[in-house]
């Protein structure tokens, strides 16, 4: 019911194959923020292809609108102009049930300052997507537990985010993104806040939902970080100036 | 989601935000409260001005045959038209929609008797109709004038409360003998403590009643001195008086529009009245009460309208982790429901407990509250309508907000 399942076959049978194959297809996509007297334009023709299970990494200075596209791809946000295909489908034109559906579905977001809820434990972080999604109880419960076992934090589950640190908070935030197993995460900045050994513990985690068969997006500007992916895609001025694999 | 999750979020959201659920749980308590009370207070009130004003009698009509003021059928003004035994028999058969009717003998110059305590009360001599309509309900182990006592003329009495008390003292007067002008009169009924603010000779508590046939026998004393007669309806009171007047305009031959012939003080004016002030007095609570509740309900929106945006954030979350809109707006209006039934029922709670421990010798002057369920959900309803839209309406358009623009604020 989510996405096209025949499209989403393709990608798996051919996960090297060509644009067609993309889970993510964005085509001349342009993003005008008109705030009143001025107009910004965030991101010009930006073209775009990723494939099932790649590991990119978008780089680029501040102001160069590689956060918008983050927003696009993630369907936070969208394009003003231009086509963007998700698994085959364009999202262009879907109502926002069905974009909600597909953020809780089919993407998982990692935020660089978290967005865990203050109010909530670990626990009910998680089981947040779950409830939106109307899993049965059972299922939230074993899958929340599952979850946060897999970002060791099994003895965390009761504690809120102010008592936790900031690694410990940003593994919640991925077992919250990973809650209702999306295909593709996105990651935006998710090492900003975090000190070098938690930003790394974090890194490796993706990487481990990378040899788990995941596509991983991440937003970042620490260059040691874009070397661990095996993909750079470099925006400048709200377009795309160079796309290259990592050695 | 349903409706369990929802209640878990609501807990969840509670948790984090105890002083403004607190806040707007106060403002709908405060409200209810105080709305209930207000009307509660108002129907007590009501209550006891229409059983002060029904203590001489419900939907009577009180007769006074009195002389003629214009010349009829060739007979002159200023005849004095008289009442017996057989022109109440006559109305009684005559007038539709009359369910009681006794004639009404009266004398102020009987000497009542016990040991050596004389008083000269009021006394009637009436058929034992004249009870009922006239809310003359015996104590427990008395009896008002009956059947057999009217057939057989007997020497029975019915005393007031308080002339029995006069007589008697505390002591039981059901059963004693007290001499009225040198007869022995066996007391069978003392009347109930009742509430009376009007009357036409004397308070009822004073007053002795005997059968009106011991009456007549004893005193020779043919004509009465007034009738009373009942309806079942208020509504029906115009059309029966208008009845009793031509019945006896044609026994006694007078001018049916001569209406000094027999005057009639018709209580349901004073009711008529009265529900006129009740009127005017429920309107005055009721705009009390509304303005109390815009108070309250001002209080309940501001509060939601702040939740709502001091929430945007969350909402953006729950947005980018794929809650769809209608979640949102649910989750908040689910939130303003539930704390308004436990406002409201909280509200009118205290309530309810203030009307019972209200204490009971203040009837008298305010009589006692009546708390109305009705009263207090409507005004937990309208509160909750007023905190419904102050919280659809911002959480509405928030989640109405691209995911990004909600995170971002």
């Amino acid at each position: 019911m989510f996405g096209n399942g025949t499209n989403g076959k393709n990608g798996k049978d051919k996960p090297n194959g060509a644009a067609d194959g993309a889970i993510i297809a964005l085509a001349g996509v342009r993003k005008v923020y008109d705030t009143g007297a001025v107009k910004v334009e965030a991101l010009r023709k930006v073209d775009l292809a990723i494939k099932r299970n790649e590991f990119v990494a978008i780089v680029g200075p501040s102001g160069s609108g590689k956060s918008t596209l983050m927003n696009i791809i993630g369907c936070l946000d969208t394009a003003t102009e231009g086509s963007y295909c998700l698994r085959g489908e364009e999202v262009a034109g879907m109502s926002i049930d069905r974009l909600a559906d597909i953020r809780n579905r089919r993407i998982g977001f990692v935020f660089q300052n978290f967005n865990l809820l203050p109010q909530l434990t670990a626990y009910e972080n998680v089981e947040m997507p779950l409830l939106f999604k109307g899993a049965p109880a059972r299922e939230r419960r074993e899958r929340v537990e599952t979850l946060l076992g897999e970002v060791g934090l099994a003895d965390r589950m009761q504690h809120r985010p102010v008592e936790l640190s900031g690694g410990q908070m940003q593994r919640v935030a991925i077992a919250r993104a990973l809650a209702c197993e999306p295909d593709i995460i996105l990651a935006d900045e998710p090492t900003g806040n975090l000190d070098s050994a938690a930003g790394g513990d974090i890194i490796g985690k993706f990487e481990e939902l990378w040899a788990k068969g995941h596509t991983l997006v991440l937003i970042t500007h620490d260059a040691a970080i874009a070397r661990r992916t095996r993909r750079v895609v470099r925006v400048q001025d709200g377009a795309v100036v160079s796309d290259e694999a990592v050695a | 989601m349903n409706w369990k999750n929802y209640l878990r979020q609501f807990l969840r959201d509670l948790r984090s935000q105890k002083l403004r659920a607190a806040l707007t749980l106060f403002g709908l308590v405060w409200g209810t409260t105080a709305v209930t009370l207000l009307l509660a207070f108002g129907e007590g009130l009501q209550g006891r001005m229409i059983k002060n004003i029904r203590g001489l009698g419900e939907n009577i009509v009180i007769c006074w045959p009195s002389r003629t003021s214009k010349p009829w059928e060739g007979l002159p003004r200023n005849r004095k038209i008289t009442v017996k035994d057989e022109d109440i028999t006559a109305l009684r058969r005559e007038v539709p929609g009359m369910t009681a009717i006794s004639g009404e003998y009266s004398a102020g110059n009987k000497k009542f008797k016990v040991g050596h305590k004389v008083i000269v009360p009021g006394l009637t001599g009436a058929n034992p109709m004249f009870a009922a309509m006239r809310n003359l309900i015996p104590e427990q182990g008395g009896r008002y004038v009956d059947d057999l006592d009217m057939d057989e003329r007997r020497r029975v009495v019915f005393l007031g409360d308080g002339l029995a008390h006069d007589l008697f003292g505390d002591a039981e007067a059901v059963g004693q003998y007290v001499n009225v002008n040198g007869m022995p009169f066996l007391v069978v009924g003392v009347m109930q403590a009742k509430e009376q603010d009007s009357s036409y000779q004397g308070r009822d508590k004073d007053r002795a009643s005997i059968p009106a046939t011991t009456f007549r026998a004893m005193y020779g004393q043919q004509e009465y001195g007034n009738f009373v007669f009942q309806v079942a309806d208020a509504g029906e009171v115009g059309a029966a008086k208008d009845k009793v007047i031509a019945t006896l305009a044609k026994l006694h031959r007078f001018d049916p529009t001569d209406a000094e012939a027999v005057r009639m003080w018709d209580v349901t004016e004073n009711e008529k009245f009265m529900h006129t002030f009740m009127l005017g007095f429920r309107i005055f609570l009721g705009v009390m009460g509304v303005l109390t509740l815009v108070v309250g309900g001002i209080g309940v929106s501001n509060i939601m309208n702040v939740v709502v945006e001091e929430r945007t954030k969350e909402i953006g979350v729950k947005m980018a982790l794929g809650a769809r809109q209608r979640m949102i707006v649910t989750q908040f209006v689910f939130e303003t429901l539930l704390l308004t039934v436990i406002g409201g029922a909280v509200g009118f709670a205290i309530s309810w407990a203030i009307c019972a421990v209200f204490p009971a010798k203040f009837d008298e002057f305010v009589g006692t509250p009546a708390i109305s369920l009705q009263v207090g959900a409507l005004t937990a309803g309208l509160l909750g309508l007023i905190g419904f839209l102050a919280g659809y309406f911002p959480a509405r358009s928030a989640a109405r907000l691209n995911p990004v623009e909600a995170l971002r604020l």
